[in-house]
């Protein structure tokens, strides 16, 4: 048996994937959700955009629902501690997420007008909120909460409203609407691409400057997020890959190579989500009160019996996952095509 | 009002709301790959009508499960912290694989099922609806596993946790959490496979009202009839085979329980003095004067059903503290009903296996109009066996264990009771979230109940819809070119008519 820190590396390493996974690929889906009122004019468009991801939301969010049943089993203090300290987030974000799913699978169901514009607003209203409050999340994650000895949040609801968490909620908006952009362009013909077009440089206009003001805030603002960064070297490659990331969408944009910049973007919230984990390091809930009481992923870990058996079930899992998630990209790869069985 | 009380309200009303959907999709998974699988053997198109309509209204309740499905996940965490500390090493664990092995393989498969029908080969969709199928089953395991842990567990010790390699105390208090010392052991606990054959039998049993609901529906209608009377007789053997498998199944569950949780066995069946046992058919139980009033009883009955023998000592509730002893009238009363409905099942398929046998079944009105509505009893069946397994583990979320003496009876303390050693489990009461107050409960509360409320009356309205629409008329003859004649002509004969177009009621063959 391994011992038992590399264990929790590891397993904070695995935690890091899932939440990457689930940042790509529901980043995508939330986003084309963000841009639903804004770029489909009529109704087959807005078909046509809710069918480019209706095949895979589902698959898309169970990342999540992994990423969570994972930090239950692998860091039961910080999954405790994180779930009843954002209580209010999190039931919002379900109320989001539930919305959103309702959305998708009614909207289809009748014809008429009105019920497929109240559909239509659950669905960006859904995937809008979903999106802020994961970047308020990452925000208050970074900046930390107040604590108590057992790893109790202490504050109130607003304590986790200030600035920096509601900046960075912006560019998480900012971000994953281009992403859904880049990948609704993808699927896409004809005059609809064409406006795309527009959104994805104007989301990526917002991204940029969300982006630089959190940069810049976070810099000289956040000290205990960037002491990592002097202690380890690589951590500074990860920044340089961010950065050539961000650059290489207009310049992809602009050549026209939408699979290029969409990989870009996959790149860009990939190195996003390491940065997010290389500054928290070695904690997972932060104590903004006391650094002393942090939950670290060492003192949230559960046994390393449990660890062990968890690499095994993620070890046989994983394989499969893979391929499942393989199969549905290769079945539904291409362009849009709206067929009787679709939304 | 308190934290706790208000946790478990918002537990039961959002796990009760959501337990709609998983034995729908679990009973109903089964019954399509049955229609799948016989329409790659016989290329019937009416059997590919009854898959691809069956599949629309399966997704619509596949997506109200996942969608309520994703809060039970994040509400451990968000209500009951302090619980989650203490078993997120063991119960954390099930729900991790339950996401690897189960939710993955339903997803992805059920984009091919939905949207796949026109994309992959017959055979790779029929795949595809097995995979689902079967996540949905394997979801069920990991879930009763880690439901059956909490109700009797095993496989795992209690120990002090430590921090920075110290033991860990706060305010001179050790912290304690359950650890795995053996997973098998945890995963094959004494409840489990009772719990789970049960649990998949109740989702059988609703799964196939479900669609002799829709399908008696349209045989009274006279709409769809060939295909209203395929899927009704599908799904009335395998109701019938279910609602019987049911009453055995409860048998064994009810020994365990008697074994292993004897305070929630007593209360189900207001037994009160330890002693021979009575089984309660109908009553109206008191524990302030520890009687059941009008209280109509097999005697022996109980003492029968646990140690086959009608003298035999059961344990009651004298032998625990009041403040150990479950609630006692929710515990009775839907113990009860599930028993009562279960045996309603039994008559209803019974009797509609026989005239159907005689060829009966299909004219006699009153008894389709009965299996029109009868799927709110499953619906009720199953949500009421959930609330006597919960509610009579209380005051326990993790039931301590017992020790018995040689005689059948518990080896209680100096003052005649079973003195539970609190640190081999947790309370209820001890589980909740201690940063979470009173109102964030009450207001998350509220909001659920409302959405709640609305989706399930868009979805009635959207399965109404869905209802009233019915199959599409299966594909033209060049689908039958390669059959035998007499099918062609089975089908030409019930087919003379458009498959969507009203006929009269007692038109069919």
């Amino acid at each position: 048996m391994m011992d038992w820190a590399t264990l929790c590396i590891i397993w904070f390493v695995l935690e890091g994937i899932l939440l990457t996974g689930y940042a790509i690929l529901d980043g995508f889906d939330l986003g084309v959700g963000i841009l639903h009122p804004f770029v489909p004019r009529d109704d087959t468009e807005r078909r046509i955009a809710i069918n480019s991801i209706g095949p895979l939301w589902d698959g898309n969010e169970v990342w999540l629902v992994t990423f969570g049943g994972a930090l239950f089993a692998a860091f039961p203090e910080a999954y405790a501690a994180a779930f009843s300290g954002f209580y209010s987030a999190f039931i919002l974000l379900l109320f989001a997420l539930i919305f959103r799913a309702v959305s998708l699978e009614f909207r289809s169901k009748l014809e008429a007008g009105r019920w497929r514009r109240f559909w239509d607003w659950g669905f960006f209203g859904g995937s809008a909120l979903a999106t802020l409050l994961f970047g308020i999340a990452v925000g208050n994650a970074i900046l930390g909460i107040p604590l108590d000895a057992t790893g109790n949040f202490t504050g109130t609801i607003l304590d986790q409203l200030t600035p920096y968490p509601i900046l960075i909620g912006l560019m998480t908006v900012a971000l994953f609407a281009m992403h859904g952009g880049l990948f609704l362009y993808l699927k896409t013909e004809g005059e609809f691409r064409q406006r795309l077009r527009d959104w994805m440089w104007r989301s990526f206009g917002f991204f940029l400057v969300a982006y630089m003001l959190s940069t810049i805030y976070t810099v000289a603002l956040i000290p205990g997020a960037t002491a990592n960064f002097e202690k380890t070297f690589w951590a500074a490659a990860v920044v340089v890959v961010n950065v050539l990331a961000v650059a290489n969408i207009p310049r992809c944009l602009h050549w026209g190579w939408p699979a290029k910049a969409f990989a870009s973007s996959c790149v860009l919230i990939a190195t996003l989500t390491m940065l997010f984990g290389i500054a928290l390091y070695p904690n997972l809930v932060t104590a903004s009160n006391d650094p002393s009481l942090s939950i670290t992923l060492f003192n949230a870990a559960s046994s390393p019996k449990t660890l062990t058996i968890m690499l095994v079930i993620a070890l046989i899992g994983m394989p499969f996952v893979l391929a499942y998630t393989g199969i549905i990209y290769w079945t539904f790869r291409g362009k849009v095509r709206l067929d009787e069985h679709s939304y | 009002m308190d934290v706790v009380l208000l946790s478990r309200l918002q537990f039961a009303l959002t796990i009760g709301f959501h337990y709609l959907f998983p034995p729908l999709t679990i009973g109903m998974g089964v019954v399509m790959v049955y229609l799948e699988a016989k329409y790659l053997a016989t290329r019937d198109p009416l059997y590919e009508a009854a898959a691809k309509f069956w599949t629309k209204v399966f997704a619509l309740n596949f997506a109200l499960g996942v969608a309520t499905g994703i809060v039970m996940e994040f509400q451990f965490g968000t209500n009951w912290a302090a619980y989650s500390r203490f078993v997120g090493d063991v119960f954390g664990s099930a729900l991790a694989a339950e996401g690897i092995f189960a939710f993955f393989l339903e997803s992805g498969f059920l984009a091919l099922l939905v949207f796949g029908w026109d994309r992959v080969s017959p055979k790779m969709h029929l795949f595809a609806t097995v995979m689902v199928a079967l996540g949905s089953i394997f979801s069920s395991i990991w879930i009763v596993v880690a439901n059956s842990w909490q109700q009797t567990p095993a496989g795992h010790h209690i120990v002090q946790m430590t921090r920075d390699g110290a033991p860990w105390v706060v305010d001179g208090e050790p912290v304690m959490r359950a650890e795995i010392v053996d997973f098998w052991a945890l995963v094959f606990n004494p409840s489990t496979v009772h719990r789970l054959v049960h649990v998949w039998i109740g989702a059988f049993i609703l799964g196939s009202f479900f669609i002799m609901s829709i399908s008696a529906y349209y045989i009274l209608k006279g709409r769809h009839e060939e295909f209203a009377k395929r899927s009704f007789s599908g799904a009335l053997l395998f109701a019938t085979i279910a609602s019987l498998a049911a009453l055995v199944s409860g048998h064994f569950q009810a020994r365990s329980v008697a074994r292993h949780q004897p305070a929630k066995l007593a209360s189900f069946e207001g037994h009160f003095a330890t002693g021979p046992a009575d089984m309660s058919l109908f009553g109206i139980p008191d524990g302030d004067d520890e009687v059941v009033h009008l209280d109509l009883a097999i005697p022996g009955g109980l003492s029968f059903l646990v140690h086959d023998d009608f003298r035999a000592t059961v344990v009651g509730l004298d032998r625990f503290r009041p403040e150990d002893r479950p609630p006692l009238f929710p515990s009775f009363v839907s113990y009860h009903v599930m028993i009562s409905l279960g045996m309603m099942f039994i008559a209803l398929t019974v009797l509609a296996t026989i005239l159907l046998w005689r060829g009966k079944l299909y004219r006699t009105r009153w008894l389709l109009w009965v299996f029109v509505v009868a799927v709110v009893g499953p619906v009720i069946a199953n949500e009421f066996g959930w609330i006597a397994a919960e509610v009579g583990r209380q005051p326990w979320i993790v039931h301590p264990p017992l020790e018995w003496t040689a005689d059948r009876d518990l080896v209680v303390g100096p003052s005649g009771v079973v003195e539970y050693d609190d640190t081999l489990g947790l309370r209820t009461a001890n589980a909740v979230s201690p940063s979470v107050t009173a109102g964030q409960v009450l207001g998350s509360m509220i909001g659920f109940g409302l959405m709640y409320l609305c989706l399930l009356a868009v979805w009635l309205y959207v399965l109404d819809q869905k209802i009233r629409h019915g199959p599409e008329a299966p594909a033209g003859a060049d689908d039958t070119a390669h059959r035998g004649v007499f099918d062609v002509a089975a089908v030409r004969a019930s087919h003379q008519e458009s498959m969507t177009g009203p006929r009269r009621p007692e038109s069919g063959t």
